[in-house]
């Protein structure tokens, strides 16, 4: 089991606030991925879960039990650190070993709980290593295991890809997609990337300045942001916005139209502008595109190679069905 | 960043650290302005009433107290003098390439380590002894008369000794600074034109103007309060009481602990505005 | 980037600095030579240096002593035990200090460190009477608590310095682990400083094991060290130079081989951090 409900739960350091009051039910079983730009709140709200920071007042609730005064230990939860964390001084087994050690079971049944998660790992050849003789991912796997044999309610994983180079940011992805789905256990997950939050999650959550922006699964997020900016961060490359009489003629304050949602044309179309630099990705294009009247190009992304260069005439179209109108407030329009 | 829970367990845990050292420094430093307000006599009497600002007075204006305040100037100033001459130069000697620079390092910080009672019977008997002592026996080779280091250039002998144990430290502070000077810099100011004495004012002695002071603070706090050495050499006679000597005459020789305490009153005050200035700068460092 | 010179240059830097070294280093090479004389070579005029009859005569009379040993006993007690106690009580205070630092974090530092300026004679005769009152003069635990106390702002200093460098994670990691707070110090802070705590003690041992102002005033025949033991040769003795040499290389031997493994951190410790 592993459901956590945030019930007006506060943070403050001295007089900040940094976390409003704030609610958030995790089901069981689901993968919430907190998302946002750095110092958005998101750590500091893993960390409220994990106890190892006080909550300023609300309640935390994991699997019916109010766990807001429990210290961090007591409340079932593994914690997978963005630095990994590993005890540099003891060798992997001991590492994975220790929370069991700690739990008091015997020398027996920690080895075969270690060298289970080890095989689930691929760590079974390390296991006399210490960590400073490891890999980046290898690292990441050992923490992982770390977190596996406490047999936790929830595993929390703070920015845990930050530190691996990009292919292997994507490998490690999929590993805790895969453990995920195996496991079938509660996991919430602390990113700032949000391809990482798209392809991981059941549910993401957008903090902004402590606040939840919008909660729901990635598709939701991406069809239906509910304000300007959910629709700026979620997607890549990101969404254009429009003002002024692009948008009114939609009764908008702003439209949004993602890149994937224009349609290039060089003869006609409702918007003329001039490519300013063009990136060909082979299964992609990128063009970036001047229009009179706006203050950024615009991002334009078609599939497979375009023929067009710095300074050609092109003409975009927007898809109707796919125009996010914002209102005066950034919040979406019905 | 803590919970309430690690934050009420560090209080415990700095509890017996900050509660013996709270002890350790209020304790003795009230019974120590007690009797410095009393006529306190131990073998005469014991306790005999208080007296007013009455010891105070007698310690300033006793003969022995300007002379004694006056020679633990000289020996402070003197070795900051030369330890701070000698360990800049000797710095900058042992941070130049050099075959077996570890082993002169050793060599040259191992003063440091000898206990300030070795240090000081050694220099008396075997270096300074007018008749048997190294001195002597080069004097003499010499054609000349032996000096009698300990009793004609007492003050001289002393400051020798101290510097003897303190140039290590001085060396070692300033060479670890000195290593810590980009060498780009120095480059740079040689690609303008400066000249080496220049690109030594202007630069290697600004940059080593930090560990200086630091040398200099330290240094003070443990100078103030040389003991061993004098009570192993002259046992403060020719012209060596320091103000530390006097005050520990006046309590264990002389018996007198209502003027001692005065005295101790005194050398508190003075040490702490030597450490004001230090805990400045070592304050600021926190931060960085 | 380190220039290269020319041969010249290092074989003169070289010749100049074993020189330098070599005179500052003199007086004690001369004490360990003169401890291996007999006490009529060790006032010959002229001086001998190496080509004498070497004896370790004076080093067996100096052990003969049964007191020798007593005072070494007690130099060993003194500083170890100051050591040891003193980390029992520095560990907790700095790693409450590097990992749960609050506002008056720094104050309490910079307040520990200005107890150490204390001038021990002020405080002289308050401790003297309070040592005859707590029945602790002339004892090695009375001289083994002022040693500790004298040396745990450095203690605490260093320490605090090689606990900042520890990542806060790692301990965190131990919590979410189930680790007590014991445990987490035990098993997880006190492995991982074992650099730095040795270094810690190493200084400290030193500290301790010179430290002559109260050693001197507090002890006499019982709980001497060896500071104490030294400084009773220092009324005219020109005769047993070769002896006094003998037992101040024993008194100073130990000490300048551990100060030689911590002279780097001697440094940082002397100087609380300031100079790195």
């Amino acid at each position: 089991m592993g459901q956590i409900t945030l019930n007006q739960i506060t943070k403050s350091f001295g007089d900040v606030q940094v976390i409003p009051p704030l609610d958030l039910q995790i089901n069981d079983g689901e993968f919430v991925v907190f998302v946002g730009p750095s110092g958005c709140g998101k750590s500091t709200l893993l960390r409220l879960i994990a106890g190892l920071e006080d909550t300023t007042s609300g309640e935390i609730n994991i699997d019916g039990r109010d766990a807001t005064e429990v210290p961090p230990a007591k409340r079932g939860l593994a914690m997978v650190f963005q630095s990994y964390a590993l005890y540099p001084h003891m060798s992997v087994r001991k590492n994975i070993a220790f929370p069991l050690r700690m739990a008091g079971l015997d020398k027996a049944a920690q080895d075969a709980k270690v060298e289970a998660a080890a095989k689930v790992l691929n760590l079974t050849d390390y296991l006399e290593r210490r960590p400073g003789q490891l890999s980046g991912g290898q690292r990441q796997r050992v923490a992982i295991g770390r977190a596996i044999v406490r047999e936790p309610a929830a595993f929390l994983f703070d920015e845990p890809l930050s530190n691996l180079d990009a292919a292997l940011r994507v490998n490690m992805r999929l590993e805790i997609s895969e453990l995920h789905q195996s496991l079938e256990t509660t996991m919430i997950y602390v990113t700032h990337d949000q391809v990482e939050a798209m392809t991981m999650a059941d549910k993401i959550v957008v903090l902004q300045a402590g606040v939840i922006e919008q909660v729901g699964s990635p598709l939701d997020l991406y069809h239906t942001p509910k304000n300007k900016f959910v629709a700026g961060f979620i997607g890549s490359p990101k969404m254009n916005f429009l003002m002024g009489g692009y948008a009114a003629e939609f009764d908008a304050t702003t439209i949004g139209v993602r890149p994937e949602h224009l349609s290039v044309s060089a003869t006609e179309g409702k918007w003329q502008g001039k490519v300013g630099v063009s990136e060909h990705l082979g299964s992609d294009t990128f063009l970036y595109v001047d229009i009179e009247g706006l203050d950024e190009p615009l991002t334009v992304r078609s599939s497979g190679e375009v023929a067009l260069r710095h300074g050609d005439i092109v003409h975009l179209t927007p898809d109707p069905e796919k125009i996010h109108r914002f209102d005066n407030q950034g919040l979406r329009m019905a | 960043m803590a919970t309430q829970h690690s934050r009420s367990a560090a209080r415990i845990m700095m509890a017996p650290a900050v509660i013996l050292l709270l002890g350790w420094m209020l304790i003795p430093l009230t019974m120590t302005l007690v009797f410095s307000f009393k006529r306190y006599l131990p073998l005469r009497g014991g306790d005999l009433g208080w007296t007013g600002f009455d010891n105070y007075v007698r310690f300033v204006s006793s003969s022995a107290f300007w002379p004694s305040v006056q020679t633990t100037l000289i020996i402070v100033g003197g070795v900051l003098i030369i330890t701070i001459f000698f360990g800049v130069l000797l710095s900058m000697l042992l941070d130049q390439p050099m075959w077996g620079q570890g082993i002169v390092r050793i060599l040259v910080i191992a003063p440091f380590f000898v206990m300030p009672t070795v240090s000081a019977l050694v220099w008396k008997n075997m270096f300074m002894d007018p008749v048997n002592g190294l001195f002597a026996h080069l004097w003499k080779a010499f054609g000349a008369q032996p000096i009698e280091w300990l009793s004609d250039l007492s003050l001289f002998s002393i400051i020798l000794i101290v510097s003897w144990q303190w140039l290590p430290f001085a060396t070692l502070i300033l060479l670890t600074a000195i290593q810590s000077l980009d060498s780009e810099q120095l480059e740079a100011a040689e690609m303008d034109g400066a000249p080496p004495l220049s690109r030594f004012a202007f630069i290697v002695l600004p940059h080593l103007s930090r560990a200086i002071t630091i040398v200099v603070l330290i240094q003070t706090i443990f100078l103030l309060a040389i003991f061993a050495e004098i009570f192993v050499t002259t046992s403060g006679a020719f012209g060596t009481r320091t103000l530390t000597y006097l005050i520990f005459q006046r309590v264990l020789e002389s018996q007198n602990v209502g003027l001692g305490s005065a005295g101790g009153v005194y050398a508190i005050i003075l040490a702490n505005i030597v450490a004001i200035f230090l805990m400045r700068i070592v304050g600021k460092n926190l931060d960085t | 980037m380190a220039r290269s010179v020319t041969t010249r240059r290092k074989t003169i830097n070289t010749a100049v600095a074993w020189a330098i070294g070599f005179l500052i280093f003199f007086p004690i090479l001369w004490t360990i030579l003169t401890s291996f004389k007999t006490e009529a070579q060790a006032i010959n005029d002229p001086p001998l240096f190496l080509f004498f009859d070497w004896t370790l005569e004076n080093y067996a009379v100096v052990q003969e002593r049964s007191d020798y040993m007593r005072f070494l006993w007690n130099s060993v007690i003194i500083a170890g035990g100051s050591t040891v106690l003193g980390l029992m009580i520095a560990i907790p205070a700095a790693w409450s200090m590097a990992f749960v630092p609050s506002k008056r974090t720094k104050d309490i530092l910079m307040w520990m460190l200005s107890t150490k300026m204390l001038p021990a004679v002020g405080v002289l005769y308050p401790i003297y009477l309070l040592f005859i009152q707590l029945g602790l003069l002339d004892t090695r635990t009375g001289l083994t608590i002022v040693m500790m106390l004298i040396n745990l702002p450095i203690i605490v200093w260093m320490l605090y310095t090689y606990f900042k460098e520890i990542p806060g994670e790692i301990l965190e990691a131990a919590r979410m682990d189930g680790a007590s707070l014991k445990e987490e110090i035990l098993y997880i802070l006190t492995p991982m400083a074992i650099p730095g705590i040795a270094s810690t003690m190493l200084l400290n041992f030193i500290l301790a094991w010179n430290e002559a102002f109260w050693t001197l005033n507090l002890t006499a025949a019982k709980a001497a060290p060896l500071t104490a033991f030294i400084a009773s040769y220092s009324s005219p003795e020109g005769l047993f130079y070769a002896k006094l040499s003998a037992a101040s290389t024993m008194a100073i031997a130990p000490i300048l081989i551990l100060g030689w493994f911590s002279q780097k951190q001697l440094v940082r410790g002397l100087t609380f951090g300031a100079v790195k």
